[in-house]
């Protein structure tokens, strides 16, 4: 493999990881969880993605024929992020309207 | 160079996965645990695949494929269960 | 029946036959394609009692300016929440937006909300059927109004073309 090519799957990788780090810290420092859900449900789908289109770059650089696996699963994560932030809002929101109803 | 980058990610995400813990285990509603969760599946998943570039070997991509699908559909699970209660309904 | 469809559901045939071939990973062998076509004319056949029939989609143009505008929103909110994750929190100010959806299809409204989610500074957290009303974290906002507006101005009127609704 040449070091272009290298150069292009080390960026892929890097940014891929990084962005699911910041997430992961978004998901650590912010205050409350409708500030924590932030991070996850955008990071998810980059870092992620990211991660897995490194990986289709590299199998498909090193064994010279087209290999698009993993566009399956970026996909997938893609469409399936946004949808468990907002069951997980629901969730808590019922779970808070039912703390609050606790303690009356 | 390929190896020191992808020791660098590897380093990364696993830190995310110490601070997914952290939130795991001091979270204090169920929803933010349950949150915590999703994201350490997440990161697991690239971590595979990470690892799956480092020894060069594509098995790991249906072990990647299966953790999506039912980190999904598990995470909705659990907040269908936090919405009604009970699983069934 | 009087006319035999093939493809009752064309769209669906086309998701399953390229998800066939991009699981088995080999698009060089003919008994991939063929095996891969089988399936995407039969399991329409199969579902096609209960499988809600797609939406018509009347804008292709439309639609491929939507996957572009979400594909680059989904940079511009990583971006964002990484700046916001590493800086200062002391600043910012989560507040909750409602605003009244035009869009009458489930599938619009999904995509909706979806590019919502992705977009920077926002996810979206409650849709409420009864009064179609779409509700909106922001993670930093301070002009109620403004937000809704770019909201509607960047998605809604784009799906609105694409589903012509």
């Amino acid at each position: 493999m040449s070091f272009g090519l290298q150069l292009v799957v080390a960026f892929f990788l890097l940014t891929g990881s990084f962005f699911a780090l910041m997430g992961s810290i978004g998901l650590w420092r912010f205050g409350d969880f409708y500030m924590r859900l932030h991070g996850p449900a955008k990071a998810t789908t980059l870092g992620v993605g990211g991660v897995l289109i490194a990986s289709m770059l590299y199998f498909t650089f090193t064994t010279g024929s087209l290999r698009l696996h993993e566009l399956l699963v970026t996909l997938f994560l893609i469409i399936s992020a946004p949808v468990s932030a907002y069951m997980l809002s629901l969730a808590a929101k019922k779970e808070a309207s039912r703390e609050r109803g606790q303690r009356h | 160079m390929l190896n020191i980058v992808i020791w660098i990610s590897m380093a990364m995400i696993g830190m995310a996965f110490c601070l997914n813990l952290v939130r795991l285990i001091r979270g204090p509603s169920i929803a933010d645990r349950v949150l915590a969760l999703d994201t350490l599946y997440i990161n697991g998943l690239a971590i595979l695949v990470i690892f799956g570039i480092a020894i060069d070997s594509r098995v790991f991509f249906e072990a990647a494929l299966l953790i999506a699908l039912f980190g999904f559909f598990s995470t909705v699970v659990i907040s269908k269960y936090l919405l009604r209660g009970d699983v069934i309904e | 029946m009087a006319k035999k469809v093939w493809l009752p559901h064309p769209l669906l045939s086309l998701v399953l036959l390229a998800g066939w071939l991009l699981l088995v990973d080999d698009f060089t062998l003919v008994g991939h394609w063929v095996f891969a076509a089988v399936l995407a004319l039969c399991i329409p056949h199969l579902i096609g009692h209960w499988w809600p029939p797609l939406p018509r989609i009347a804008d292709w143009q439309a639609l491929a300016v939507f996957v572009g505008r979400s594909l680059t929103d989904i940079i511009m909110g990583n971006l964002q929440v990484a700046r916001m994750a590493l800086g200062s929190q002391t600043g910012l100010q989560p507040v909750f937006v409602r605003f009244e959806t035009r869009l009458d299809n489930d599938l619009a409204i999904f995509m909706l909300m979806s590019a919502i989610s992705l977009a920077p500074g926002s996810v979206s957290t409650r849709f409420d059927e009864e009064t179609r009303e779409v509700e909106v974290h922001a993670l930093h906002c301070t002009d109620e109004a403004e937000l809704v507006a770019e909201i509607r101005q960047r998605y809604e009127q784009l799906l609105q073309r694409v589903f012509a609704c």
